[in-house]
């Protein structure tokens, strides 16, 4: 359980980071290591070099724009659930992140680290598809922004070039009167979720994400709040394929769906 | 092999280690700080736990040459003079422990979580002792111990 030998680096400027990032082979990014830390200490990843993002300054802030809500890639996710701008702008970001792993993960594990792992079952992936967010990437290119639903390709891949790194996120703000849930099913706390959902109600138009069920988060637009909680929840047990597991039955986790999805519909009608 | 400066506990240590050294064995073996303790070493059991500016970080998911410029602070800071911090008091008194195993990454998540929520409610301690396994305890007493230092109001640092 201890991680192959790598070089490290710890670059102090962003340009340094993505220069570091182009010229060396076989080079990892770390920000959080919440993720690749264990995968690291199992050998499952071993990088020839290790660049280490933690000292790049400003990439941790947490700013209210006009029209979207700015997050740095070093965000931790406690810092992102106790913000009271994310609160505020963004509650259901802000509620999924206070489920992520445990106290000490949150501590550590940063919001662009989870976003570019790509966990199909983690919650950051999860709300930033169900809000249309935008992932803003820096390489040799210069900047894109890439939106969520593109920015996922499949299981812990996306749409990141070998040269790029994830400098923050933007999260469309909630308007008044919007209402959200966020929902999820692991058998214990702090596991990745079998099935998690969030939900949100905008406009009189709501929407559904489901995480965990398929390679990469699956978003549910435009369905009618009108209609009753349990028709929704069998359109969107209907709408998701999940893979064969041994330990996790695809019918076990389309009941889930089913489930969670009624439940965060009826919380998302009812709630303030 | 790197030549770096620790501090830990507010001293500093010279280290010499590779780069892939995690922050659990440069405490335990180079620092001689052997309160720390390892468990699964990939982040889930709770036992190497320690403070990194205050907060509390798995040791075994950081490498030691990572924290050049921050404080780390371990298990062996807690009591003062030989003076059990309140939690540590409360965890001796109720019984909150038994092998001991997990006890210092236990009582270095709870230092830090109540400075946060001085008062927490007996779910709000669940959901945070989540992060920490204990094999022996059932965690009742441990539960019962945190609760109680909360009750009594103290400053649950040392």
């Amino acid at each position: 359980m201890k991680p192959a030998p790598f070089r490290y680096h710890r670059p102090e400027s962003l340009a340094h980071a993505l220069e570091l990032l182009s010229g060396l082979e076989d080079a990892k990014l770390i920000a959080g290591g919440q993720s690749l830390g264990p995968m690291m200490n199992m050998r499952l990843v071993q990088p020839a070099e290790l660049i280490d993002l933690n000292s790049v300054p400003g990439l941790d802030l947490i700013t209210e724009k006009d029209d979207f809500l700015e997050i740095g890639a070093l965000a931790r996710h406690h810092a992102v659930s106790n913000s009271s701008s994310v609160k505020t702008c963004c509650p259901l970001l802000a509620e999924a992140a206070g489920t992520i792993g445990h106290y000490a993960i949150r501590s550590r594990g940063t919001l662009g680290g989870s976003l570019a792992h790509a966990d199909p079952a983690a919650q950051l992936p999860l709300v930033a598809a169900t809000l249309g967010a935008q992932i803003v990437v820096n390489g040799k290119r210069g900047e894109r922004r890439i939106a969520a639903k593109d920015f996922f390709v499949s299981m812990m891949s996306t749409a990141l070039e070998p040269d790029e790194i994830v400098v923050c996120a933007r999260f469309p703000k909630a308007a008044a009167g919007d209402r959200h849930a966020y929902l999820q099913f692991s058998r214990r706390t702090g596991d990745f979720a079998i099935v998690a959902v969030a939900c949100t109600l905008q406009d009189r138009k709501l929407r559904i994400g489901v995480g965990g069920a398929e390679d990469k988060p699956l978003v549910l637009d435009g369905l009618n709040p009108a209609e009753e909680p349990d028709a929704i929840a069998r359109k969107a047990r209907e709408a998701v394929d999940p893979a064969e597991n041994p330990r996790v039955p695809a019918l076990y986790r389309k009941e889930l769906v089913e489930v969670l999805v009624k439940r965060a519909v009826a919380r998302c009608l009812t709630s303030n | 092999m790197l030549d770096f400066e620790l501090t830990v506990n507010g001293q500093r240590y010279p280290v010499r280690a590779e780069p892939r050294k995690l922050l659990s064995d440069v405490l335990r073996e180079d620092c001689r700080l052997t309160g720390t303790h390892v468990g699964c070493e990939h982040g889930v059991c709770g036992a190497c736990t320690v403070l990194v500016d205050g907060k509390p970080s798995r040791a075994c998911l950081i490498y030691a040459v990572q924290m050049q410029g921050h404080e780390v602070t371990t298990i062996e800071a807690v009591a003062k003079d030989g003076k059990l911090s309140p939690l540590q008091q409360a965890l001796h008194e109720v019984h909150g422990l038994q092998c001991g195993f997990c006890t210092a990454g236990i009582v270095m998540t709870f230092e830090a979580y109540l400075k946060e929520n001085p008062r927490p409610s007996e779910a709000e301690v669940r959901e945070v002792l989540s992060g920490n396994l204990c094999r022996c305890t059932g965690y009742h007493n441990i539960v019962k111990a945190i609760i109680r230092v909360a009750d009594e109001g103290s400053d649950a640092t040392a």
